[in-house]
């Protein structure tokens, strides 16, 4: 089959760069990142027409484990993902053709980046348990090495570390779920698994191994920790490709397992991602508008959006596990455009925070502002990316939470009174992060870019390379476009639909106009994107007329608005704190236990006042940093074990082998 | 028939006092004959074995333990004594009585658990079992009650006769095998020997735990 062929051809270039990269040196190395956007070019097509056409494409190599082999199959499903992986491979590897090969650590990042762009095609290829691991361990050791690049830096070690311990914890999960999926038999291709469902007790325990092992791939809270620390460290392109496409092979496996392998759903399995996805949404978006660290904050949003995900992702299987098809049609369709459409708009945000970071070498908001004006294109594709991540209509965000929300609103049909109570309470939970996703956004935006300078080196960036604007053009482009034709991924989405929970959305064009997506029938939930831009564009621009139109003077441009006393001082703007103070007031003494101290001199003292603040993570106290005690306090005590006399440890031995056969004496 | 279980019986019943002799005996010279005798029990055992079930492959195994372990190794653990110079009286970590009270123990306990473990066998194989489970338990007992190398190497080569008497009771361990286990307790015994003469010549003794001084050791 071409596609085939086409296939291998393009992982083979991929892996063909890697190798490249390790050997080649200097100016040769500017072909690692085209051929890199080609590979995903080509994978992306053939994901593309396998998604559209619903042709699966199979092939088992002899390689791997003797009686396992090494099984790969493209289905819609993982066409899909692949669509979502591919495009941010190609938006990464085209930012990257902008990078001082000169000035950046590009060397160390080269032979890596295909590698990892490589792994993750190949975890959505695999179709054994085998070949899932395999890639899955190769997807995270890449990305640990991207992460670490920077390992003179204490703080990138530490994320580094921690994200490794993470990962390893998180195969093992998967490993365990994969061993009670095959069960006692140990059919480890995925079509045996298909075939026999575990029993129920077993597929509980696949699924909680199945939602610790993607969860904390994903950043599911509360595993969340490693996500805000090592996603930011990576080169930004890398950090895109992290938070914007990693997270989403974590949302595949778990679907892959959940609604493919695990045979039919019982109605309370789906309890778990809902209570985790909703806390996940929004604890991630309190600790995102408290951060001060642009790309951190970025990572934080990225935990919400996973929440998000995960709560769709719940809600599709109660309605699955109720017979309720169509309506798990729409939360699963929520899910993945979401999944989609944040892999555009994450990406997006995160190379401009990697054009932001590479014009003023800050990412701390006390060093950034007025970038609007001296790199007004990144500023540009930024708001784009800021406003669909606020889920604002007519951009790509909103299509999904729309439907999101058409889920949660039809879930109180549930006839189960655990599900039927808890979905208003959801729904409040994602309102409440959607609102603050809104607050997160005006507060990056407004402390990067608007307002005046908070640093020379912000007084003197520049804009981006113009690969790498093309590559935030590319994702803003797209960002906007899936806004307006959400219905039409919708769509596209059918043949996925299907085979996960077998009911479908209404069909295209029973909505009033061609671009209307109807969630369950036209008489109760249209959005028509279209109109609504159109409504929105024809409002603003009569405004803009009416307003120039009517204004006595012409446009002039005044110094930045500064509550009317424009202070020589920067320092004295609104800052990102300030912004952040009052949802501190509101939520963090309940979230993160939080402490203001004003220390205020006395008249006539000329030592300045201090305002401090201090946060605990209380999910970080509890969860890591006490489990880390505990196991440090114990080898210390074992450490002893180790220094005994010979006869001392026969004596153990001894003892040991007595108090077995005491054992099988009495017990037998 | 009977009969030649009656006299299995008494010659491993002898080894198990042998054993108890061994635990309680002062002096190394005393403990290497101990041994001895022991051994050369052994090969009566395995002998009459032989010739009661009518097995002539087990006279190999009564000869190697005879010759090896009835006369060459206490000969040569005697000389290397002499060399050394440690007639004097071997220190012990326990006293003589807590340590025969739970060798007692030990021996009331492998014949519990032979008694559960393997109901299904024959009441004169079981009490053969037992017998030599106590033997393995009481070598091992004195390999940790006493703080000299020597006696360690010979509460190892006890354990090693109790597990060719099993062996032999058992009727299942072809020669093969046999003489592997016996060349590998060779084997380890170099290696002790070796060892005792290492920590001879750095230390000046073969208490072991002057190792421990040595290597700053927390007690």
């Amino acid at each position: 089959m071409p596609e085939l062929s086409a296939l291998g051809a393009a992982l083979g270039a991929l892996a063909a760069a890697a190798v490249f990269a390790t050997l080649a040196r200097g100016a040769a190395l500017a072909l690692v990142y085209p051929l890199c956007a080609m590979a995903a070019l080509v994978l992306g097509a053939v994901d593309l027409r396998v998604l559209l056409t619903g042709t699966e494409l199979t092939q088992q190599l002899p390689i791997g484990l003797p009686t396992i082999g090494f099984h790969l199959r493209l289905d819609p499903l993982s066409a899909f993902f692949g669509i979502v992986i591919n495009g941010g491979i190609l938006a990464a590897s085209v930012y990257g053709m902008g990078f001082d090969r000169a000035k950046e650590l590009t060397r160390r990042v080269e032979p890596l980046f295909p590698l990892f762009a490589a792994a993750m095609n190949l975890v959505l290829l695999a179709d054994d348990a085998y070949a899932f691991l395999f890639s899955w361990e190769l997807m995270s050791l890449a990305s640990w090495a991207l992460v670490v690049v920077r390992h003179t830096d204490p703080e990138s070690r530490r994320a580094a570390h921690l994200y490794l311990v993470m990962a390893a914890i998180g195969t093992a999960a998967l490993l365990f779920a994969f061993g009670g999926l095959a069960g006692p038999a140990g059919g480890y291709a995925f079509d045996t698994m298909r075939g026999h469902p575990p029993q129920p007790m077993v597929a509980a325990l696949v699924l909680a191994a199945a939602l610790i092992g993607c969860g904390s791939k994903g950043g599911l809270v509360p595993l969340h920790a490693w996500l805000p620390l090592a996603h930011p460290a990576a080169p930004s392109h890398v950090s895109a490709l992290m938070s914007g496409v990693m997270t989403k092979v974590a949302i595949y496996g778990f679907v892959r397992i959940a609604f493919d392998l695990l045979g039919p759903p019982a109605w309370w399995w789906a309890l778990p991602p809902i209570i985790l996805g909703a806390l996940t949404a929004v604890l991630g978006l309190l600790y995102a508008v408290l951060d001060r660290d642009l790309k951190r904050v970025l990572a934080y949003s990225t935990i919400e959006n996973v929440g998000v995900i995960f709560v769709a992702l719940g809600l599709a299987l109660a309605f699955r596990a109720n017979g309720q098809h169509d309506a798990a049609a729409v939360a699963m369709a929520a899910a993945l455009l979401h999944a989609l459409n944040h892999s555009w708009f994450k990406s997006l945000l995160f190379l401009g925070a990697g054009a932001v970071l590479h014009a003023t070498g800050r990412r701390d908001f006390d060093g950034l502002g007025g970038l609007i004006h001296r790199m007004p294109r990144t500023a540009a594709f930024f708001l784009v990316g800021a406003l669909a991540a606020s889920a604002l209509p007519p951009l790509n965000g909103f299509v999904s939470e729309w439907l999101l929300f058409q889920a949660v609103i039809a879930a109180p049909a549930l006839p189960q009174a655990a599900l039927h109570f808890a979905s208003p309470a959801i729904g409040a939970m994602l309102a409440l992060a959607a609102a603050l996703a809104a607050a997160c956004f005006v507060r990056v935006y407004g402390t990067a870019f608007l307002g005046r300078p908070r640093s020379a080196e912000a007084g003197q960036a520049h804009d981006a390379p113009i690969a790498q604007q093309i590559a935030m053009g590319g994702l803003a482009f797209l960002c906007i476009l899936g806004g307006l034709l959400g219905s039409v991924l919708a769509t596209a989405l059918a043949p996925v639909l299907g085979d996960l929970v077998g009911g479908g959305l209404p069909r295209a064009g029973s909505g009033p106009t061609v671009f209307s997506l109807v969630a369950f029938d036209p008489a109760r939930s249209i959005y028509d994107a279209p109109v609504i831009a159109l409504f929105v564009a024809i409002a603003s621009l009569t405004t803009l007329v009416v307003v120039h139109r009517l204004s006595a003077r012409r446009t002039r441009r005044g110094p930045a608005w500064d509550c009317g006393f424009p202070d020589p001082s920067p320092a004295t703007q609104y800052t990102a704190s300030s912004f952040a103070q009052p949802l501190r007031r509101v939520y963090g003494a309940a979230a993160f236990a939080a402490q203001e101290t004003v220390v205020m001199p006395p008249p006539g003292d000329i030592q300045p006042a201090r305002f401090s603040v201090v946060l605990v993570d209380h999910v970080w106290r509890a969860l890591y940093a006490a489990p880390g005690r505990a196991v440090l306090g114990l080898s210390e005590r074992l450490n002893a074990l180790q220094f005994l006399s010979i006869r001392r440890y026969l004596v153990l031995m001894f003892a040991a082998l007595v108090i077995l056969l005491a054992i099988a004496a009495v017990t037998t | 028939m009977n009969q030649a279980y009656e006299i299995s019986h008494l010659l491993s019943g002898v080894m198990l006092v042998t054993s108890f002799a061994l635990l309680y005996q002062q002096r190394i010279a005393a403990v290497l004959n101990a041994f001895a005798a022991q051994s050369i029990v052994l090969a009566l055992a395995v002998a009459w074995a032989a010739w009661s079930s009518n097995r002539p492959d087990l006279f190999i195994t009564a000869l190697i333990a005879f010759t090896l372990k009835g006369i060459v190794i206490p000969v040569a653990l005697r000389r290397t004594v002499t060399r050394l110079g440690i007639h004097r009286e071997v220190e012990k970590v326990v006293g003589v009585g807590a340590a025969l009270l739970v060798g007692l123990a030990l021996t009331g306990l492998a014949q519990a658990l032979v008694v559960k473990v393997a109901s299904g066998t024959a009441s004169h194989a079981r009490e053969e079992l037992a017998l030599a489970l106590a033997i393995i338990l009481l070598g091992f007992l004195m390999m940790i009650v006493r703080r000299n190398a020597v006696t360690q190497v010979v509460g190892f080569m006890s354990m090693e006769n109790g597990l060719i008497l099993a062996a032999t009771g058992a009727r299942g361990m072809p020669l093969v095998v046999e003489v592997s286990v016996a060349f590998s307790v060779l084997i380890a015994l170099f290696v002790f020997a070796v060892f005792v003469f290492r920590i001879r010549e750095r230390f000046d003794t073969v208490d072991i735990e002057a190792l421990d001084r040595m290597r700053g050791d927390r007690r």
